[in-house]
């Protein structure tokens, strides 16, 4: 349990970070909150022989609104996430999502950037950023370019992310105003991660639902995006038959480990439930 | 007497002794960050040892070689079992009578154990090295079922031990097979089963899990070639019996090693045997002659030292009709691992798991155990509890259960029924032990009164028929547990640890000014000793506990004893402490007859000093006896005031309690939520509420982590699951229930101040109560016993398997 040898850098521009990374390619690692690179370079499954801390980097921090979407920097910390009255009045999932994630140590430390960017199936952000609809802005030597979430998880800790690329920003659009929104998320003990876990966005006209967005976390070897479950509950008026083809279709998309949480069936029938359940909450809190 | 004397009760309240809820004097230094624990011991020129480890759970090793790794700067060695052969400790004799690699010797025979050791100037380095030594192995047959281990092809797991047809306990029947231990009354049982109106027979399983304390185990090894002394810090709940088996080990005299455990992380069982990293620790310094440290990682301690229970026991229960038990007949598989390295008195391979008739009065019972071999790491240690007591506590409660469906009886009814009555104590039980004292019907119906439990069958039914109706996912259980336990070892009649016989000791010196320092032998890993030892001398000889200071840990200034675990540190020590201070009261009375110019038979003690009969202002204080005991001290007496004792038991102690946990389990997900758990102890004198109430909070946590997902879990092909705290079930305060705990008070009387000791009861009873619960919960849907442990996918399992999810 003790990592490597590696050089430690830290920048304060996000240009001189990329210009480290560029030099050293696969050698070099960036290091936000530390949670995923930390423990795996402890376990020598990672060993980076450059370290490129982005703590010191200001311009990565931070969480405003430009006309429309919320952009929020890399190095945003879960706790700042939690404690903000723009995401708290714009985007209240990703409070309800952010205090599920292990305890107020971690969440301290743990940033938004990191989360999403690691390709960790277990991380609960991604799923999250998929039901949200957002983009990713990634940095690299020839400047910014911008990936939507459900195009960047390829497999698991394989993204869209190119390795003189640094996530910079990850930008949502946000959702209507009364908006029902649930993160659903099943766990053994804090700190752990979901056994599966759903996230449901949706819009209600009346008695129908006008918009729907699922994402699910952890039941597969990425975040999975469940385009037709959403296409299901959308238009419908959430008869129990719609809402179970909804759910089968969910689970149809899972292809989760057998691990110490479950077998793989489990796991998949408990993304089922969590998307049940996130439904039902979602549905109590919007308002037509 | 004027307004300033202080009362009767003002001078007991100023000693805080027995019964006193005094706070724990070592949390001063433990809250500060202030406790000095081994990895803390830092000496000049130290360095480091750690362990390049099997990735297979069973292969012959081919080849090793180090060079690359000594290429490094900075690594000083690199020992394999080829060097460990030359000062022969390639191999060491285990606790339970087998033998052990310390260093893999040809072979591996789990996952991670320890193939060579590498010594460094740092851990950077040390860990740089390990990933560079080559080691070949050519894989063999992996034997991970230990029901399939007995198989008449099941691969040979122990060459060294070919063609020896007897073991340490008796006859092999199989190459894997380690001993088979029976006691009991086979023909009576089997007459029992065969007049029986009633039977009931389920195998059930106490799975794999392990102590995990805080700290991990680790040591300092140093040895002083100059003068041929040996120095070790460690992680040991018995710190004698280690330098006398280091002493025997090395050939180096006992009185030049000196053995230190310092402040210690919590045990739980885990730091009671000797493992391959003291001994190479030890090696590796006097190869040095430089300082050299092992601390153990957190994968390391939970797949290597020591796991706990894997107790596969079927078992029977024979009765009337009305409910009257008439015979008990279990068969357990214990699976040992690779070697059988249970941390158990000599005798008793299974150890006390004969207490298994439990709280009932069982007219006949037969017990049977076969040890076999299996590729998983070695252990088999009390994880809190005495020698497999947990074990049989959980084996009949839950049989109770069971015996209590099939005959459609209240489970509650039928332990009432079956209880050892108030006067039959000292009961002799069917399968070996005379308990002590006990008054079960009394403590079953105050906690069933407490508990409200006639009221809760009434809401589980109402609940039942909700779900029935489709009205509710949620499912009640209700458990029951009501164990009895045995612990203090224990007598030398029937208790050694090889060939040591199984006593404990306390010296106490008073000085002239009247305060104290007392050591003993035995060595708190958290229990709090040295909080509850000044309470005992604090009551027994008048002097405040807080002028009291108590050590423990140091071989060369403790009185030797034999550490703590079991729960025997007040069943035993506890009592040389009672005997000691009152040898030195008894003297204490000469020297106030001699002040006072009265016979010693005159003089009454009260609280603090003794008074002559009848004119209690003629009076000496104990620091006034204290003071004349050193200076003025009666003709041809010694003067000093100071008393050792060495307490040899005359029987274990058999503390008891009744537990009962409400549970709500969410069908479709499988989470299993306490609603309420309950928890009453009888431990006969409570010497501090504050730290029983404590030491139950802790017990009962890991009870509960225990039942519901704590495990060490092995994959088919033998590879060890989950041996991190990702995977390994320590709940946090979020996960623990609430506990209310209540007690009755039932004295041992055979011990000096009647106390039987209670760290190790939460664990023993807290496992079947909550197993009971998920049970109990299915019963209604035809289920008869579900399988620890009751994590959610396995309850969710359960509920599917009953059709619960239609």
């Amino acid at each position: 349990m003790i990592p490597g040898e590696f050089t430690y850098h830290r920048p304060t521009t996000v240009t001189q970070a990329v210009a480290i990374l560029a030099e050293h390619g696969d050698e070099a690692r960036p290091l936000s909150g530390g949670h995923s690179l930390i423990p795996m370079m402890k376990l020598r499954m990672a060993a980076p022989e450059h370290l490129i801390d982005l703590a010191g980097v200001e311009s990565l921090k931070g969480i405003s609104e430009d006309s429309g979407t919320i952009v929020i920097g890399a190095m945003t910390t879960q706790h700042e996430m939690i404690h903000s009255e723009l995401l708290a009045e714009k985007i209240p999932i990703i409070r309800e999502t952010s205090l599920l994630i292990a305890d107020p140590q971690i969440r301290y430390l743990g940033t938004l950037g990191g989360n999403v960017a690691n390709g960790d199936p277990g991380n609960d952000m991604p799923a999250l950023m998929q039901c949200l609809n957002a983009s990713y802005v990634l940095t690299g030597p020839d400047g910014d370019r911008e990936v939507p979430a459900r195009e960047f998880y390829e497999a698991a800790y394989f993204t869209a992310l190119a390795p003189e690329e640094i996530l910079t920003a990850v930008r949502i659009p946000a959702p209507l105003a009364g908006h029902g929104y649930a993160y659903e998320k099943l766990k053994r003990k804090v700190g752990d991660y979901a056994t599966a876990a759903a996230a449901v966005v949706l819009t209600m006209n009346g008695g129908t639902v006008a918009s729907c967005s699922i994402a699910l976390t952890n039941v597969a070897d990425t975040p999975l995006f469940a385009a037709e479950a959403s296409e299901i509950l959308t238009g419908s008026a959430l008869d129990p038959e719609t809402v179970k083809r909804s759910i089968a279709a969910a689970e149809a998309i899972t292809e989760p480990a057998s691990d110490g949480r479950g077998p793989a069936q489990y796991r998949t029938k408990m993304a089922g439930v969590m998307l049940e359940r996130a439904v039902a909450r979602a549905v109590e809190r919007a308002t037509s | 007497m004027n307004d300033m004397t202080p009362t009767r009760e003002q001078r007991e309240a100023a000693l805080e002794g027995m019964g006193c809820k005094r706070k724990r004097v070592e949390d001063i230094r433990f809250t500060q960050g202030q406790g000095q624990y081994v990895d803390d011991v830092k000496l000049p020129g130290m360095v480091f040892g750690d362990f390049v480890r099997s990735p297979y759970p069973h292969a012959k090793i081919t080849k090793i070689d180090a060079s690359e790794a000594l290429k490094i700067p900075g690594v000083i060695a690199v020992l394999t079992a080829e060097d460990l052969k030359g000062v022969n400790l390639a191999w060491m004799p285990t606790l339970a009578g087998d033998v052990q690699m310390v260093l893999a010797d040809g072979k591996v025979l789990y996952q991670n154990q320890e193939v060579a050791f590498v010594v460094a100037e740092n851990r950077y380095i040390a860990d740089d090295a390990i990933q560079l030594v080559e080691v070949e192995y050519e894989e063999l047959p992996v034997l991970v079922d230990p029901f399939k281990a007995m198989d008449p092809d099941a691969p040979v797991l122990r060459p060294d031990l070919e063609g020896k047809t007897e073991g340490a306990h008796g006859p092999r029947d199989h190459h894997n097979h380690i001993f088979k231990w029976q006691v009991g009354d086979k023909d009576e049982t089997a007459k029992a089963f065969s007049d029986a109106d009633v039977t009931i027979k389920e195998m059930i399983s106490y799975h794999r899990t392990h102590p995990s304390p805080l700290e991990t185990c680790q040591c300092v090894a140093s040895m002083d070639k100059v003068k041929g002394e040996l120095t070790v810090w460690g992680t040991f709940q018995a710190p004698h019996v280690i330098r006398t088996v280091a002493s025997l080990l090395s050939t180096i005299p006992e009185h030049k090693i000196h053995v230190i455990a310092p402040d210690i992380g919590g045990g739980f069982g885990n730091k009671v045997g000797a493992y391959p990293g003291y001994i190479c620790s030890i090696v590796a310094s006097i190869v040095t002659g430089v300082p050299v440290k092992w601390v153990e990682d957190r994968m390391e301690n939970l797949s290597t030292t020591s796991f706990a229970r894997d107790y596969h026991m079927t078992t029977e229960i024979a009765a009337k009709k009305d409910g009257t038990v008439t015979g008990l007949k279990v068969h357990v598989l214990a699976d040992h691992g690779g070697f059988d390295a249970c941390a158990d008195p000599s005798k008793w391979p299974a150890g006390f798991f004969n207490i298994v008739t439990g709280s009932y009065d069982f007219p006949t019972a037969h017990l049977e155990v076969d040890g076999v071999y299996t590729n998983k790491a070695p252990g088999g240690v009390a994880y809190r509890c005495s020698f497999r007591v947990t074990e049989a506590a959980y084996c009949i409660e839950r049989a109770m259960d069971i015996l209590a469906q099939k005959l459609e009886m209240d489970p509650a009814d039928l332990r009432m029924k079956n209880f050892v009555k108030q006067e039959q104590f000292p009961y002799q039980s069917a399968l070996g032990w005379e308990y002590d004292s006990g008054d079960y019907h009394t403590a079953m119906q105050k906690a069933m009164d407490t508990i409200g439990y006639r009221q809760l069958r009434e809401e589980q039914k109402a609940k039942q028929e909700a779900f029935k109706r489709g009205e509710t996912r949620e499912v009640m259980g209700i458990g029951i547990s009501f164990f009895t336990e045995i612990v203090g070892a224990g007598p030398s009649k029937n208790c050694d640890i090889l060939g040591v016989a199984m006593f404990d000791s306390a010296e106490i010196r008073v000085h002239p000014t009247g305060s104290v320092i007392s050591r003993m032998g035995t060595k708190s890993q958290g229990q709090g000793h040295e909080t509850t030892w000044a309470q005992i001398i604090a009551t027994e000889i008048g002097i405040p506990a807080d002028d009291i200071m108590v050590e423990e840990g140091n071989t060369d200034t403790a009185p030797y004893g034999l550490g703590t675990y079991g729960s025997r540190s007040t069943p035993v020590a506890g009592a040389a402490i009672a005997l000691a201070a009152r040898k030195i009261r008894n003297k204490a009375q000469m020297i106030a007859a001699h002040m006072l110019e009265v016979s010693e038979y005159d003089l009454e003690w009260d609280i603090d000093g003794f008074q002559v009969k009848g004119n209690p202002q003629a009076r000496k204080s104990m620091k006034e006896i204290a003071w004349a005991a050193y200076n003025a001290p009666p003709p041809n007496m010694e003067p000093g005031l100071e008393a050792v004792s060495y307490y040899d038991p005359p029987n274990m102690t058999y503390p008891f309690g009744a537990y009962f946990c409400v549970m709500d389990i969410d069908v479709d997900t499988g989470v299993a939520k306490t609603r309420r758990f309950y928890a009453l102890d009888d431990c006969g004198t409570r010497i501090n509420p504050m730290i029983i109430e404590g030491q139950v909070h802790g017990g009962l946590t890991e009870a509960f982590a225990i039942a519901m997902g704590q495990e060490i879990r092995y994959d088919e092909m033998g590879n060890v699951m989950g041996a991190s705290f990702m995977d390994f079930f320590l709940p946090t305060a979020v996960e623990t229930p609430h506990w209310e705990t209540d007690h009755t008070v039932t004295p041992s009387p055979h011990h000096p101040i009647g106390a039987k000791g209670v760290g190790e009861s939460p664990n023993v009873g807290g496992v079947p109560a909550f197993s009971n619960a998920v049970n109990d919960a299915f019963q209604f849907l035809g289920s008869t016993h579900i399988q620890m442990p009751h994590d959610a996918w396995r309850v969710w399992q359960a509920a599917k398997d009953l059709g619960a999810h239609g």
